[in-house]
C-alpha cells in the first residue's frame, strides 16, 4: 500500500530545501534506568526556524518527554541536540535553558511573587538591570493583553486561569527567548477562553516569529496552532510530519488516520478560501428585469435546476426553479425562494459548506463586499478541490519517496539526510 | 517514602494543638466585608490583641494576689522576686530560647538535605527514630542526658533541643515536599539552579509549615523547661517544687501562673514572627 514508503523518508527530516532548522535532534533518545523499553526511541527532528511545530499524540507516546529532552529537563540517554548549529546536548542545561522559553499546562506560577517579579525570573537570571527589566515587564504585560498599571502588583493567586496562562506566556518571554517550549499550554482551560488565548496567541506569534514546539493531545489544536504538525506513535516515533493541510488530505497511514479521526476532510476545508476557487459556470444568473420568456430560455439552456435572480445592483435575491417560470407564477422578484447562503471570497470552505448545507438551495452565492454576485459554488466544486488536495499531497509523498531512494548514496547533504551522524555536524553552522 | 505520605495527618494534628490557643487568629479567613478598616484589621486579628491582653490581666491578679495573700517566712523567701523569681525566670526564657535556636539549627538544614533527591531515601528512617526518640518521656529524656552529660543548664539545653527536633524537622520535610512540584518545574524550566530554585522557591513556600513547627517546638520546650530544676536547670519550675515541698498554694500557684504567661507570651511572639514572615501572596 501507499503507507510503505512514508517510513523510508525519515520523516522528521522534511523541510523544505533551503530552510535552516532552529533546533535539530539527531537521535535523540531517552531510555530510563530501570527499564528497558525507551520512552523515546532515536528521535530525528528539525524544528524548522519561525514557525510553530506541533508534536501531537496519543497520551503517553512521549511528546512531553521529546520537549522536555530539548531543554533538558530530561537528559537524553542517546543522540545529539543541535540549537543554532551549536550542539548543545553537553553545555550547561541551566544555561542553555535561559536561551528557550518553557510553558507548562500547570503553569507554575510562583505564588509568593508578584506578577512583576514572576515576568522577571529570566531577566533577573541573565543579570539585565532594573530599567530594563521594568520596561520588559510591563511591554511583555501589554503584549499578553493585560494592563500593567492594574497587573503588575499583583500576586498570581488573584488572577484568573486565563490571565495566569497569559502571565504564563509573558514570563516564558521574558528573556526574550528566540524558542518557546510549550507542553499543554492551554489544556487546563476552559473551551472558549482556550479558543480566544489560542487566537491572541497565534496573533502574537505572527508578529514575534519565534521558534516554537507546542505539544498537545488534541489534533484539533494541532491543526489550529501549527505550521507543521509532527504525529507521534508510541516511543515519539514521527508517524508523519508536514503542514496540517496536507496531513488532512493525506494521512501516510492507518495510524495517522485514525488519529486524526473522522471529519479530517472536513477539517481540511479550513485551509482552503473560496477566492482560490474555480466557481461553477453552470448556474444561469438573470436581472430581475429579464423578461419571462427570455428567463425561460435562460433556464432551459442551463443544466442546472435552479438560476439566480439578481437585482438591478445585481445584488442575489431569489433562486427560482422550473415551476417559477411558468405563466401562472409570480413576478421574478418574488418567485421561487429568497437567497439565504451567501459568503465572500476569503471564507473558508469549510464556512462555505455550512451556508450550503443550511441553505435549502444546496449552493452558495459568492458575492464581494458590497454584497454583488461574483458566481455561484456548489458542492461538486467542493469535491473537486479535495480530491485535487489529495492528489497533490499524494504526489508530494511519492516525489519524496522517489527523491529518497534516488539519492540515497550519495552524501549530498551530511546530518540532513536521516544517515548515521558523522563528526562534523557540530561544526556544521 | 511511606512514612513521609502520613506525615501530612501529623501535621494537621500539631495545627489541632494550636487550635485551643486565642493566638492563631481565623487569618485565613477572607475579613467579612462592610466594616471600617480598623474594625476589620483588629476583627482578623483578634487572637493577636486577645493574648497580651490575656497576660497582662494575669500577671496584675497575680500581682494583686500576692498583695493580698497571707505570707509566712519560707512563702516570703520562696517569692523574692530579685533571689528567686527574676533569676528563675529568666533562666526559664533562655533555656527555652537556647534550645530553639539549636533545634532550628540543626532541625531545618537537614530537613532540608533530606528532601534532596540524593538524600531522600534516608529520609523516612531518620523520620522514624525522631519520632519514635519524642515517644521517650521528657522526664525519661533529662534523666539520660543528667546521667551523660552531667549537670547544668547546658545538658538541659541539649535535651531540650534532642526533644524538639521533630516537630521542627518534620514540619520542615513536609514543608518542602508540599510545595507544588509544578511551580518548581517552571522554575527550573526557566533556568533556575538547584540551588536558585531551594532559595528562591522552595524555601520561601515551606515558611509557614516550617515555621509552625518552630512554634510547636516553642510551647513544648517552654512548658518542658520546667522540669529543668530537676537536673540543675533552673528555671520556674523550682518554685512549683517548692510550693509543693511547703504544701504552700501562694508559692504553688505563682510558679505556675507565671510558667503559663511566658507559655503564652512565647506563643504570641511566636505568632507575630509566623504572620511577619509568611510570604505575601500565599
Amino acid at each position: 500500500m501507499t503507507t510503505e514508503f512514508a517510513y523510508e523518508t525519515t520523516p522528521g527530516r522534511q523541510l523544505p530545501d533551503g530552510q535552516q532548522p532552529k533546533i535539530e535532534l539527531h537521535g535523540v533518545g531517552k531510555v530510563y534506568p530501570g527499564t528497558t523499553v525507551p520512552a523515546v526511541a532515536d528521535l530525528d527532528l528539525d524544528v524548522p526556524t519561525g514557525e510553530i511545530l506541533v508534536l501531537v499524540g496519543p497520551s503517553g507516546c512521549g511528546k512531553s518527554t521529546t520537549l522536555r529532552l530539548i531543554n533538558r529537563m530530561i537528559e537524553p540517554t542517546s543522540g545529539k541536540i543541535i540549537f543554532d548549529g551549536e550542539d548543545v546536548t553537553d553545555v550547561n542545561a541551566d544555561a542553555l535553558r535561559r536561551r528557550i522559553g518553557y510553558v507548562i499546562q500547570q503553569i507554575g506560577l510562583f505564588p509568593h511573587q508578584t506578577i512583576a517579579q514572576n515576568i522577571s525570573t529570566v531577566p533577573r537570571l541573565l543579570g539585565w538591570d532594573k530599567a530594563r527589566t521594568a520596561q520588559r515587564v510591563d511591554e511583555l504585560l501589554e503584549l499578553t493583553g493585560l494592563d500593567p498599571r492594574e497587573y503588575r502588583d499583583r500576586y498570581p493567586k488573584e488572577l484568573s486561569g486565563g490571565q495566569a496562562q497569559r502571565v504564563g506566556v509573558a514570563r516564558a518571554l521574558g528573556g526574550d527567548p528566540e524558542v518557546l517550549l510549550m507542553d499543554e499550554p492551554f489544556g487546563a482551560i476552559d473551551p472558549i477562553t482556550r479558543d480566544r488565548l489560542q487566537n491572541e496567541f497565534l496573533r502574537l506569534q505572527s508578529e514575534l516569529k519565534k521558534t516554537i514546539v507546542f505539544v498537545t493531545h488534541d489534533i484539533d489544536e494541532a491543526i489550529k496552532m501549527g505550521d507543521r504538525i509532527a504525529i507521534l506513535g508510541d516511543q515519539s516515533v514521527i508517524r508523519q510530519f508536514d503542514t496540517p493541510e496536507r496531513i488532512l488530505a493525506y494521512p501516510v497511514d492507518e495510524f495517522v488516520s485514525d488519529f486524526i479521526g473522522s471529519g479530517s476532510t472536513l477539517k481540511g476545508l479550513n485551509f482552503e478560501r473560496v477566492r482560490d476557487l474555480q466557481l461553477s459556470e453552470d448556474f444561469a444568473i438573470v436581472g430581475v428585469d429579464t423578461d419571462r420568456t427570455e428567463a425561460r430560455r435562460i433556464f432551459e439552456a442551463s443544466p442546472e435546476r435552479w438560476m439566480l435572480v439578481c437585482d438591478r445592483d445585481s445584488r442575489p435575491l431569489r433562486w427560482v426553479g422550473e415551476n417559477d417560470l411558468s405563466d401562472g407564477a409570480p413576478s421574478l422578484e418574488r418567485a421561487g425562494v429568497p437567497v439565504s447562503a451567501t459568503v465572500m471570497p476569503n471564507a473558508t470552505l469549510h464556512d462555505a459548506l455550512e451556508e450550503m448545507l443550511l441553505s435549502n438551495a444546496g449552493q452558495a452565492v459568492v458575492v464581494d463586499e458590497k454584497g454583488r454576485c461574483q458566481g455561484i459554488l456548489d458542492i461538486e466544486r467542493l469535491a473537486d478541490v479535495l480530491k485535487r488536495l489529495r492528489h497533490q499531497a499524494k504526489k508530494h509523498y511519492e516525489g519524496l519517496a522517489a527523491r529518497e531512494t534516488g539519492e540515497a548514496a550519495p552524501p549530498s547533504e551530511p546530518g540532513r539526510s536521516g544517515a548515521p551522524h558523522d563528526e562534523s555536524l557540530g561544526g556544521e553552522h | 517514602m511511606s512514612s513521609l505520605q502520613d506525615v501530612p495527618d501529623e501535621v494537621a494534628e500539631l495545627d489541632e494543638v494550636h487550635s485551643y490557643m486565642p493566638v492563631n487568629g481565623d487569618d485565613e479567613e477572607a475579613p467579612s466585608p462592610g466594616l471600617p478598616p480598623a474594625v476589620r484589621l483588629i476583627k482578623s486579628n483578634a487572637g493577636l490583641f486577645l493574648t497580651p491582653v490575656l497576660v497582662v490581666v494575669g500577671a496584675v491578679l497575680l500581682y494583686v494576689y500576692n498583695q493580698r495573700a497571707d505570707t509566712i517566712f519560707q512563702d516570703e523567701r520562696a517569692l523574692n522576686w530579685d533571689r528567686n523569681l527574676r533569676p528563675q525566670l529568666e533562666q526559664h526564657l533562655s533555656l527555652t530560647l537556647w534550645s530553639t535556636v539549636f533545634t532550628v539549627l540543626i532541625a531545618v538544614p537537614l530537613g532540608i538535605l533530606l528532601t534532596r533527591p540524593r538524600y531522600r531515601r534516608a529520609g523516612a528512617p531518620i523520620l522514624a527514630v525522631a519520632t519514635s526518640g519524642q515517644a521517650v518521656p521528657a522526664f525519661g529524656l533529662l534523666v539520660l542526658a543528667f546521667a551523660w552529660l552531667g549537670r547544668g543548664p547546658w545538658t538541659t539545653i541539649w535535651a531540650l533541643a534532642l526533644f524538639t527536633l521533630l516537630p521542627v524537622l518534620r514540619n520542615t520535610m513536609v514543608g518542602l515536599e508540599q510545595v507544588d512540584r509544578s511551580v518548581i518545574e517552571a522554575g527550573r524550566g526557566m533556568g533556575l539552579t538547584k540551588r536558585q530554585a531551594l532559595q528562591q522557591i522552595e524555601i520561601p513556600l515551606a515558611v509557614p509549615v516550617i515555621l509552625a513547627g518552630v512554634r510547636t517546638a516553642l510551647v513544648i520546650t517552654v512548658g518542658m523547661a520546667s522540669l529543668a530544676f530537676l537536673i540543675g536547670g533552673g528555671g520556674l519550675g523550682a518554685t512549683i517544687s517548692a510550693g509543693l515541698k511547703l504544701a504552700r498554694d501562694l508559692v504553688l500557684i505563682t510558679g505556675a501562673v507565671m510558667t503559663a504567661l511566658v507559655a503564652l507570651s512565647v506563643d504570641w511572639i511566636a505568632a507575630l514572627i509566623e504572620k511577619t514572615l509568611r510570604p505575601s501572596g500565599l
